[in-house]
């Protein structure tokens, strides 16, 4: 970090008015702060003799980074812990900072985390997938066997099953990242997994579910319904580009467009057809959608739609008490695409479409925007999406009728930011 | 003659139609052997299938379960701080459901499955078949589930009642591609909502408390932001990569934090307790081996048997240098 310190402290180009209320604060942007009728410009200062030192050193050679990262000035665009949401660092959540990312790619290094037993290290020379149970020909591949395979790549949002759930009873989390960045979305490459069920001949008559196990220290298994496994799913080992990260399931793992995201097993080991569920601790005493009388909503695999305004969102602050801000966020739905994304600025009273960006993909990440003049008055922004079947996102006052508060699971509900007289957003409920 | 001869043309063809039609990748992959398939293939099912041969008994359970599971789960299956694994049974329509191995779960081989895969935290995969129908059978005791004189093997396991057995539904929306919603709105535009009031809202200085600057969230860049009038300077907490490194390996991270207490004390309250005390350092590699109990409150650490003599002092050294960086 010396480097950055060194280097000229980093003046922002400045709106008339951020100008002047800078102007204000005097010693902080110091004898470098001119006023020109009426407009500052510290920055434009550097276009300028004496220019800054970026522009009279020689920089540092190509290939300084053989892999690059990002600018150290965006050191703090990283994945969270939500501090106090479990007891150890191997079996928990690193959530996705969505309010820092511009459209619908998650950059690898922060599509979030989720370990049941932490990150293994698995050599992809050793490593291998058994196909097995009702098949005729029980089957293991090499990483190498799995990469010649007949290769798809498909652009898809992944979402933990528990995006939001700690919203369900109370605002529990100040920003988006922690509502809701259990959610990334990746172009994944890999095998579609009816290539390898036909490979190894499954049993088109007794078959109905799949096991899949990872190989990590939890040996995480999930039942997948083969209606799935045949409609989309996919053996992935690319992510972006490039091979899947370690904490994203190197070498292997399995995909499954629109469900929730614990039925795609990581370090993937082995898939074993059977003719019913195997009711694993995963979707038992986790990942099953407790309801009021007691009774839980079992395999509640599909991810309905959902939407967030990712900026403005909580914890930002609108610095400009009035004046033009473009509202924008994610949309998503497990069972399709996103025909419409709603924006309202009262609390739901009203409410206007918003622009879809495209391309707009089945189950992958829609990215809205729509113009927005704040008068200075308090605000109460949502967003509220329909997929392509129709289906509209609920209210959290719906959800709550339908479910009650403690089924910690698919808590889509339409989120609400409030906008302070101060400009200061923050996470309510109405 | 049409007959025959036709069905002949038709098996014919089939079979043409099967050679075409074979994939050109199906040499990728090599047959699994039967038993390689009995080596991978470790999960069980509610009816029992994929258990393996074994018996283990309630009071082997508690030996096993009193030194490698207590002290995470408290010694009688009560402790929240990881996951409780009794108590609870009825709790589930409640406004505080306490979800436990007898509260929650249809069927008991799931715990046996789970165990025998994932547990202890630490040390997963490492219990014999025996021993895991013996956990098994001490945890479902704190449930009062079996007896105190219970003895599970394949048989009687999968024969358990559990009293949520009834418990799931499969009765929704979400467990088909083409299910139907349980909960819906409505895409109204005007004069949709009357009356819009608050229901709930951090208390101010909750987030400045729990997450500190919540300013350090967000890119300085944007008008949208608080105002940042010089740049971010991120500072890194130098520590020791390979003491870090052993830390992690051993599982040590689940217990202690560096600077956090987590069920047992943080490194940098051992260290500051112990810092320079060569003394110390005997009695403290000794403890890490062995276990230990009663200098950091009730829970007990227990044995660390794995781990060398060379990484115990090098985690110890470490510890009592007042955690140097390096």
């Amino acid at each position: 970090m010396d480097d950055i310190e060194k280097r000229l402290p980093r003046r922002d180009p400045l709106p008339a008015i951020g100008a002047q209320r800078r102007n204000l604060l005097g010693g902080l942007v110091g004898g470098t702060t001119t006023l020109i009728a009426g407009r500052t410009l510290a920055a434009d200062l550097h276009n300028f003799p004496p220019l800054p030192s970026w522009s009279q050193q020689l920089g540092r050679p190509v290939a300084t980074n053989p892999y690059g990262k990002p600018s150290p000035f965006e050191a703090n665009i990283i994945r969270r812990l939500s501090p106090g949401l479990t007891t150890t660092r191997e079996s928990t959540i690193a959530f996705t900072p969505l309010q820092n990312l511009f459209g619908t790619i998650t950059p690898n290094g922060l599509h979030f985390e989720r370990s049941h037993g932490g990150l293994p290290e698995v050599d992809p020379y050793q490593h291998r997938l058994i196909l097995h149970g009702l098949v005729k020909n029980p089957k293991i591949y090499t990483m190498e066997d799995l990469l010649r395979f007949p290769a798809v790549s498909r652009v898809h949002f992944l979402e933990c099953g528990a995006n939001t759930g700690m919203e369900w009873n109370n605002v529990a989390v100040p920003t988006v990242q922690f509502t809701h960045g259990m959610l990334s979305c990746a172009e994944y490459t890999g095998v579609l997994l009816s290539t390898l069920l036909e490979d190894v001949g499954f049993d088109r008559k007794a078959a109905k579910f799949v096991l899949a196990e990872g190989a990590d220290a939890a040996g995480l298994t999930r039942t997948i319904p083969l209606e799935f496994a045949l409609n989309d799913a996919m053996i992935v080992y690319g992510q972006n580009g490039e091979m899947l990260r370690p904490e994203n399931g190197y070498p292997v793992r399995l995909f499954v467009p629109g469900v929730q995201g614990v039925s795609s097993v990581k370090w993937l080991r082995r898939l074993e057809l059977g003719d019913q569920p195997w009711h694993t601790r995963e979707e038992t005493m986790h990942y099953a959608d407790l309801m009021p009388d007691g009774k839980s909503q079992q395999f509640t695999w599909i991810q309905e739609a959902k939407s967030v305004i990712t900026s403005p969102s909580g914890g930002q602050r609108l610095l400009d008490k009035r004046g033009y801000y473009q509202i924008t966020g994610l949309a998503w739905s497990g069972r399709g695409r996103i025909k419409r994304v709603d924006v309202s600025t009262d609390g739901g009273r009203s409410w206007h479409p918003a622009q879809l960006q495209e391309p707009i993909t089945s189950k992958a990440l829609t990215r809205f925007r729509t113009d927005w003049v704040w008068d200075g008055v308090p605000a109460l922004l949502q967003s509220r999406c329909i997929d392509d079947t129709g289906y509209v996102q609920p209210k959290l006052r719906q959800l709550r009728e339908g479910r009650g508060t403690r089924s910690i699971y698919h808590n889509n509900a339409i989120q609400t930011w409030r906008i302070a007289t101060d400009g200061g957003v923050h996470n309510v409920q109405v | 003659m049409c007959k025959y001869k036709c069905a002949v043309l038709v098996l014919l063809g089939l079979a043409l139609c099967r050679t075409a039609l074979a994939a050109p990748w199906q040499s990728l992959g090599r047959p699994a052997t039967p038993a390689e398939i009995a080596r991978w293939n470790i999960d069980v099912r509610p009816d029992g299938m994929g258990l393996p041969q074994g018996q283990g008994s309630v009071a082997q359970g508690q030996e096993i379960y009193d030194s490698q599971c207590a002290s995470c789960h408290g010694s009688f299956g009560e402790s929240n701080e990881y996951m409780a694994l009794s108590g609870g049974i009825g709790s589930l329509a409640s406004a505080s459901p306490q979800r436990t191995v007898g509260s929650r779960l249809n069927y008991a081989t799931t715990l046996w499955d789970y165990i025998n895969r994932a547990m202890p935290f630490q040390y997963s995969k490492s219990l014999t078949a025996d021993q895991v129908y013996a956990v098994t059978a001490y945890v479902l005791h704190l449930n009062d589930i079996v007896t105190a004189d219970a003895v599970l093997d394949p048989e009687s396991l999968a024969r358990i009642e559990m009293p949520n057995r009834d418990g799931f539904t499969t009765a929704h929306g979400f467990s088909s591609l083409d299910g139907k919603a349980d909960v819906e709105n409505t895409a109204c535009l005007e004069a949709c909502e009357t009356q819009v009031a608050l229901t709930s809202e951090l208390p101010p200085e909750f987030t400045a408390q729990i997450y500190g600057d919540i300013r350090e969230h967000f890119r300085g860049l944007a008008s949208m932001n608080h105002e940042r009038s010089e740049p971010l300077v991120v500072t890194t907490k130098g520590t020791n990569s390979d003491v870090t490194t052993l830390l992690n390996a051993n599982g040590c991270m689940a217990c202690h934090g560096i600077d956090n207490a987590g069920v047992g004390p943080a490194f940098n309250e051992v260290a500051a307790r112990y810092a320079g005390d060569k003394a110390a350092a005997e009695l403290l590699k000794l403890k890490l081996k062995q276990g230990g109990a009663g200098s950091w409150g009730s829970v007990s650490m227990p044995p660390q048997s794995r781990i060398t003599d060379a990484d115990a002092a090098t985690i110890v050294d470490w510890i009592v240098s007042g955690m140097e960086e390096n």
